[in-house]
């Protein structure tokens, strides 16, 4: 158990701190892309949804650095069971911001045929699970696959996501109880963002800290500043290799801010105290890992214009692309309920085709 | 061949299964060194070891959401519940997550996973050692519910539930676990997921039943045929997905039906077969479907015998239908 809380952007003297975390400058630049990335997509998604036309988005503005830095921290072929505000892992993983934004738009190219609300994500060929709304459910699933990774001995770690409120859910107790159990190659990733929608981690927990709740489960928690990249990463990194050595799990306790509202569907100006936001705004990671990268001269005005301008232009594109796109077809209603369709669900379908051709498709459309 | 007891088909088949496939793994409660409570896993730990027998920490979800992780990552994964009556804690995993990973990846993920729970009434087990929970089960889109009535096909139908690429809840009948036997062929073998079977032929009234009020229904249509009425009994076997054609065959054969299970009667299985019946054979029918099921109480315990349906009260429900003109 870390005292206090593990920051390394900001200190003074001795070695680069990215290079004592063995960071190329390849690396820092793609960190601050991803980062950047994420961010120019939600400022631009949460406009899309204020005009209409997207039905809802969950924002993960101030959190960039919790995410991304984790999950720099494993091997492509290591398992992620995330929850939904963690669009940086699918992008630091190559999945494509037209990808993304087929889904938001549940049409016919998202990969998920439509099936879901929005930032509700499944890329299994990067092994970033498949996102659901009830909260914790992904840590105990984590722990099972962590479980099997264990038995199989093919030294494969698993990360799993989770906000400061999931704490509470009975799956977190149960996702921390068996990865303590059985010493699991797994890390937890709590991004506390000192919101539950509306409610403070105050009324959370009584607990000091989350971290202090791993002690209890019988291994270790960190506490890190969640907007400082190279912290986050810096942990992850420890936490990754501890567990793939067979050394077990850890949970970190990534200190962070949500800087937007829990999603579209929100005000916080209802329930945050007057001035937080903007002392939290002082702290914004891109801000600070920023000023790290002009100090250590990875960063100028030049690559920032021309990073933001690609990005809003590739995000345009491909919102006309998924506008472009039709909804998925009537008959995939139909699909992936189970392997074969039974017959029942194959008669409903004909009905609703029957349905279709006498009627016409359904008001609202 | 090998006569057999319910319970002794679940340990030879789980056995079969994980010497076949060494990916499968068997979790739950007291499933370990103890061999479960009820002695359905017995021998496999001393068999197989801890890793693939797994006596988990004690909490549902843990035992069905650790399951669904498994098998995402390629594990066939054999979760018992220890009472069906338990399985409610965990039932978020089981309805908003195994049910759903099929469906909401747009088909990138699936479950094969299996959760064996043993259900229902007449061991004197109180609420919580007694209830017949399958509609919770069945109402779910993306779960297969299966409930054997027999040691032979309780193992093609474990078999094949193991085999399945999408989760079953598969319901053991715990009342006959070891007052049914038969004759279980040691090879492999399997009962395919979705087919009725008709367990006995008749030509006035059928009964439509599964699990452990097979036996009930067999010996109220022995108790009709002494007075002359000819009683078939069919077998659901799987109630999602149902055998509708088998369901509307005899419906339409006989034109008087019993629909029949113990669990309370309002939206029950037993509705459901009546609807499905009155939806598409009311032209067969000469008698209107009458349901035999337990009453909308919870489940008591020293009136369990009161609650049950027994042989007495289908006989009943077979006069009526029979005699109704």
């Amino acid at each position: 158990m870390t005292k206090g809380m593990l920051t390394v952007l900001g200190k003074k003297g001795g070695k680069k701190p990215h290079e004592e975390l063995g960071l190329s400058v390849e690396d820092l630049k793609r960190l601050y892309e991803t980062m950047v990335r994420v961010r120019v997509f939600d400022e631009k998604m949460i406009k899309l949804q204020r005009s209409g036309r997207i039905g809802f988005y969950v924002p993960a503005l101030g959190q960039e650095a919790c995410h991304i830095g984790a999950a720099f921290a494993l091997d492509d072929s290591d398992w992620i069971f995330p929850h939904y505000r963690d669009p940086g892992i699918p992008l630091l993983r190559g999945i494509t911001i037209q990808e993304m934004v087929h889904q938001l738009y549940g049409n016919a190219a998202d990969n998920t045929k439509g099936r879901q609300m929005p930032n509700h994500f499944s890329y299994k060929d990067i092994n970033f699970v498949s996102i659901s709304s009830p909260l914790a459910t992904q840590i105990i699933q984590a722990a099972g696959a962590a479980y099997a990774a264990k038995i199989k001995k093919d030294g494969k770690v698993v990360l799993t996501s989770f906000g400061d409120g999931s704490t509470s859910e009975g799956d977190f107790h149960a996702g921390m109880n068996l990865a303590g159990v059985h010493a699991l190659p797994i890390v937890f990733l709590c991004e506390n963002n000192q919101w539950a929608i509306s409610v403070p981690v105050s009324l959370q927990t009584g607990s000091e800290s989350f971290a202090i709740k791993a002690q209890a489960y019988g291994f270790d928690g960190v506490k890190v500043d969640g907007n400082d990249i190279l912290a986050v990463y810096k942990a992850a990194k420890e936490s990754v290799e501890k567990a793939r050595s067979g050394r077990g799990p850890t949970l970190i306790e990534a200190v962070t801010y949500r800087m937007g509202p829990h999603s579209t569907s929100d005000d916080p100006t209802r329930y945050t105290p007057e001035g937080e936001l903007e002392a939290w705004k002082k702290k914004d990671p891109i801000e600070r890992f920023k000023e790290y990268l002009r100090q250590v001269k990875v960063w100028d005005e030049e690559w920032e214009n021309e990073l933001r301008t690609t990005i809003a232009k590739e995000v345009d594109d491909a919102v006309k692309k998924a506008e472009a796109t039709d909804p998925p077809a009537p008959d995939t209603l139909f699909e992936d309920v189970f392997a074969e369709l039974p017959a029942q669900l194959l008669a409903q379908k004909d009905e609703m085709k029957r349905l279709i051709d006498e009627y016409g498709m359904p008001e609202g459309h | 061949m090998t006569e057999m007891n319910l319970i002794q088909a679940v340990v030879h088949t789980l056995d079969h299964e994980m010497e076949r496939d060494e990916n499968m793994i068997v979790l739950g409660e007291d499933v370990g060194k103890n061999g479960g409570v009820l002695r359905s896993t017995a021998g496999l730990y001393d068999k197989y070891g801890g890793d693939r027998v797994l006596d988990t920490p004690l909490n549902e979800s843990t035992i069905i959401g650790s399951a669904i992780g498994m098998a995402l990552y390629g594990m066939t994964a054999c979760a018992e519940i220890q009472f069906q009556d338990f399985l409610y804690p965990g039932f978020d995993q089981l309805v908003n997550e195994a049910a759903k990973f099929r469906y909401r990846s747009g088909g990138e993920y699936n479950v094969p996973m299996v959760v064996r729970t043993p259900y229902g009434g007449g061991i004197r087990g109180g609420h919580y050692h007694s209830q017949s929970g399958e509609t919770h089960f069945a109402h779910t889109s993306g779960l297969k519910v299966v409930v054997p009535s027999n040691p032979y096909d309780l193992k093609g139908l474990l078999l094949s539930s193991l085999r399945d690429p999408d989760p079953v809840i598969f319901m053991e009948p715990k009342r006959i676990y070891r007052a049914v036997k038969n004759d279980v062929p040691e090879e492999d073998y399997t009962v395919p997921l979705g087919k009725a079977n008709l367990v006995r032929e008749g030509e006035d009234v059928s009964i439509i039943t599964f699990g452990s009020m097979v036996p009930v229904a067999l010996s109220a249509a022995k108790a009709a045929e002494e007075d002359d009425i000819s009683v078939e009994v069919l077998d659901l076997r799987t109630l999602n997905p149902m055998d509708e054609e088998a369901v509307l065959k005899t419906a339409r054969k006989t034109g008087r039906v019993v629909s029949f299970c113990e669990a309370p009667r309002h939206v029950s299985f037993a509705s459901e077969v009546s609807a499905t019946i009155a939806e598409k054979a009311i032209d067969s029918m000469e008698a209107p479907i009458v349901r035999v099921t337990g009453y909308d109480t919870p489940f008591p315990y020293t009136l369990e015998s009161l609650y049950l349906p027994d042989a007495n009260r289908v006989y009943d429900a077979i006069e009526k239908v029979y005699n109704y003109r």
